[in-house]
């Protein structure tokens, strides 16, 4: 009985940990994503965790000139409302910039020049005067109101068509699609001949990819960049392709090799001895069995390729046609460091799509990661 | 559109390049050593000597232009100043006295201790939880996310995180901040504070590679014997004792894998501080050091080199490792 007891009392304290920790760990995400629905007003005089709550706003509103007060029975009355755009409630209003919140909604208030107002929680008002009022400037009226949490599009809108985002990300499609799809080609072949062909100095092969999984790009960056200068490729996509592919490939063919090691030699070997060429084996029997690795190899790629920032800045030039997301959201941070709603709605663009991938092949993700890490996967 | 047009048929030429290149230099090898004839057995050894080496060439060709000849060509840059003039170790006397090299240098060890550390604590610790709950894989998916996102929308992220208004811009939006003041602390501008700045930004790196370091441990973790556990439950051991003292001790590999990887990540981690900071009040690493020196306005690109292959040094002792536990495995 005892045991059961502290058992369940120790099932609860690992499910309101695990609970902290998630929290802990989506809030920032949460925050960003919040904020960028927000408008700009509301981003920077209130926190990101108060945007579900209606917030309390004071306002001063002109009302309709008495000019254009209407005959209603035996007195004159202007009309209106006391919200331009929207709904709001009204919890209180005032006639003197003294006492903005003198009156409940609903009451009403004598000017002390004998036109009598009232302001209605729906923001009605009505000022009635005992005789036609003349003049082209209206009442003042102090409302104090609460604004319904209010989300918009709007920062979406303008990051993806005024500021550049949309281009942006036509700019990364370009560089990731082929960076992500060449290099498996070449990775595949590579790692057949590497798990199942014979040949000297084979091994030695395999402690050099091990050895390359690990070296630093910025390694290659200056004698590269002098490379792609030389022979006239300079900053562009078909330079920033073959970088990508060449940084891409250590892990490729390691992953594919772990994998296709793993395969069941007798089906190889009953394909040899039926007389299949190597090239037809890879093709036929190896490539559609080793999906799973290319799948996992293909997404890593992808997700490696669209973060990155590094080599898009020292391959691809900065210009309209050839900046990325990242290096848009970093001039961004420069520029507009402040304004919130641009800074999160861009860095969500550019988000996107790689937590699609991440939670649509997420199966595939952790299968490469444990290949990759972890003997036998 | 135009440039969309040039990737996709990039893709094309690219794959049916390779298609073709393998295909076509097949037949010829056939065609050169046929396995028939008066030679057949010669010829058919010939072959199969050559054919693997058609199907790894491209490979190596690429990974031969783009990974072991930089190595090899910064190496030599870095002995050679700005009018390319061979100085012999100057660069790297220069480097041993620069007041920002030392500075990067420290910062980088700074990392280099606390975020695999951290990472992989906060890693082992949610995947030894979340393996006990009906709902750990949707939580395991969630610590996981962050890998997804890009170190500049993390930067983004936890730039608003630390976001500060001076006195008088009102409200404070930044979340660290507020929970500072609902505490009664005081609102401070983070980024810039003197060394535990450089502790904020590994917050981000910590938050992305938690996730990686979970998911691994995870696996391990459910790869230990049943037995062993069931064995030390019945001896009366608590769940606490049967973590620390029965499955940590078979799991300490994959930690060591775990550890490593994260120690290069975070050798060469650039995009955080380049977006956060770019390296100013003390945040200076050595791959945005070096990012500088290539780039400014006069690229020094010697110093530039000196720094990669200092960077580069200190990847070699996990290369090394991870080469030999490689040969070990495929013995």
């Amino acid at each position: 009985m005892e045991m059961a007891g502290t058992r369940s009392r120790l099932t609860w304290a690992v499910n309101l940990s695990v609970g902290f920790l998630v929290l802990l760990w989506i809030i920032p995400t949460f925050g960003l994503l919040v904020s960028s629905f927000r408008d700009r007003d509301a981003i920077s005089t209130s926190g990101w965790w108060t945007a579900m709550s209606a917030s309390e706003r004071n306002a001063i509103v002109r009302a309709d000139a008495p000019d254009n007060a209407v005959q209603d029975g035996a007195v004159w009355v202007v009309t209106g409302n006391a919200f331009d755009s929207g709904a709001g409630n009204v919890t209180a209003f005032g006639i003197t910039s003294r006492e903005p919140e003198a009156f409940a909604p609903g009451e009403v208030a004598t000017h002390p020049k004998g036109h009598e107002i009232t302001v209605a929680a729906n923001g009605d008002y009505r000022i009635s005067y005992a005789e036609k009022p003349e003049g082209s400037r209206g009442q003042r009226l102090f409302v104090r109101a609460e604004a319904p949490p209010s989300f918009t599009f709007d920062n979406y809108r303008e990051v993806l068509f005024a500021e550049g985002m949309g281009k942006s990300l036509l700019n990364t499609f370009t560089v990731t699609i082929p960076a992500t799809i060449i290099p498996i080609l070449i990775a595949a072949f590579a790692a057949y001949a590497l798990a199942w062909m014979e040949m000297p100095g084979r091994a030695l092969l395999i402690a050099g990819i091990v050895g390359l999984l690990v070296v630093p790009l910025q390694v290659a960056f200056i004698p590269l960049l002098k490379l792609h200068n030389g022979v006239g490729l300079g900053k562009g996509y078909l330079g920033i392709w073959l970088a990508h592919t060449g940084f891409g490939l250590p892990l490729a063919i390691f992953l594919l090799r772990n994998y296709m090691v793993g395969l069941p030699g007798e089906i190889i070997e009953s394909a040899r001895v039926d007389g299949a060429s190597d090239f037809d084996i890879f093709r036929k029997i190896i490539l559609p069995l080793s999906f799973p690795a290319l799948a996992s190899f293909a997404i890593f790629q992808f997700l490696w390729v669209w973060n990155d920032l590094l080599v898009a800045k020292v391959f691809l030039g900065s210009g309209e046609n050839e900046l990325v997301m990242t290096g848009r959201i970093v001039e961004l941070l420069g520029s507009r460091g402040g304004d919130w709603e641009i800074l999160a709605a861009s860095a969500f663009v550019s988000i996107a799509v790689p937590i699609a991938v991440f939670f649509g092949l997420q199966r595939y993700l952790v299968r490469g990661l444990l290949a990759g890490s972890v003997k036998g996967g | 559109m135009n440039q969309l047009f040039f990737a996709v048929s990039t893709i094309i030429v690219g794959v049916f390049g390779c298609v073709a290149y393998f295909y076509f230099s097949n037949i010829v090898l056939d065609r050169v050593f046929p396995a028939r004839g008066p030679n057949a057995g010669r010829n058919i050894n010939r072959s199969t000597a050559i054919r693997p080496w058609l199907f790894v060439l491209p490979a190596l060709l690429v990974l031969g232009l783009y990974l072991v000849y930089p190595v090899f060509s910064t190496f030599f840059l870095s002995m050679r100043d700005t009018s390319g003039d061979f100085v012999g170790a100057q660069n790297y006397v220069w480097l041993a006295g620069d007041e920002k090299f030392r500075e990067s240098l420290g910062n980088n060890l700074l990392w280099l201790v606390i975020v695999p550390a951290a990472s992989t604590f906060f890693g082992l610790v949610a995947a030894g939880l979340t393996d006990r709950i009906k709902w750990g894989s949707l939580a395991q998916s969630l610590i996981f996310m962050p890998m997804a996102i890009s170190f500049v929308g993390a930067s983004v992220i936890w730039k608003f995180i630390y976001d500060y208004r001076g006195e008088n811009q009102g409200e404070q939006i930044g979340l660290l901040n507020a929970l500072v003041q609902a505490m009664g602390g005081d609102a401070q501008a983070w980024i810039t504070l003197p060394f535990w700045n450089n502790i904020f930004l590994m917050v981000i790196l910590i938050w992305i590679q938690t996730g990686f370091a979970m998911v691994i441990l995870s696996a391990a973790l459910k790869g230990i014997s049943e037995e062993t556990i069931e064995a030390a439950y019945l001896d009366g051991a608590t769940p606490l004792q049967i973590f620390f003292k029965i499955k940590i001790p078979q799991i300490w590999g994959t930690i060591a894998v775990v550890w490593t990887t994260i120690t290069v990540t975070v050798l060469k981690v650039f995009d955080i501080v380049f977006a956060m900071t770019n390296g100013q009040w003390g945040t200076q690493v050595l791959a945005n050091l070096m990012y500088d020196w290539m780039f400014r306005g006069s690229p020094d690109f010697g110093r530039g080199s000196a720094i990669v292959m200092v960077i580069m040094l200190l990847v070699t002792p996990v290369m090394v490792w991870n080469i030999s536990n490689a040969h070990k495995e495929n013995r």
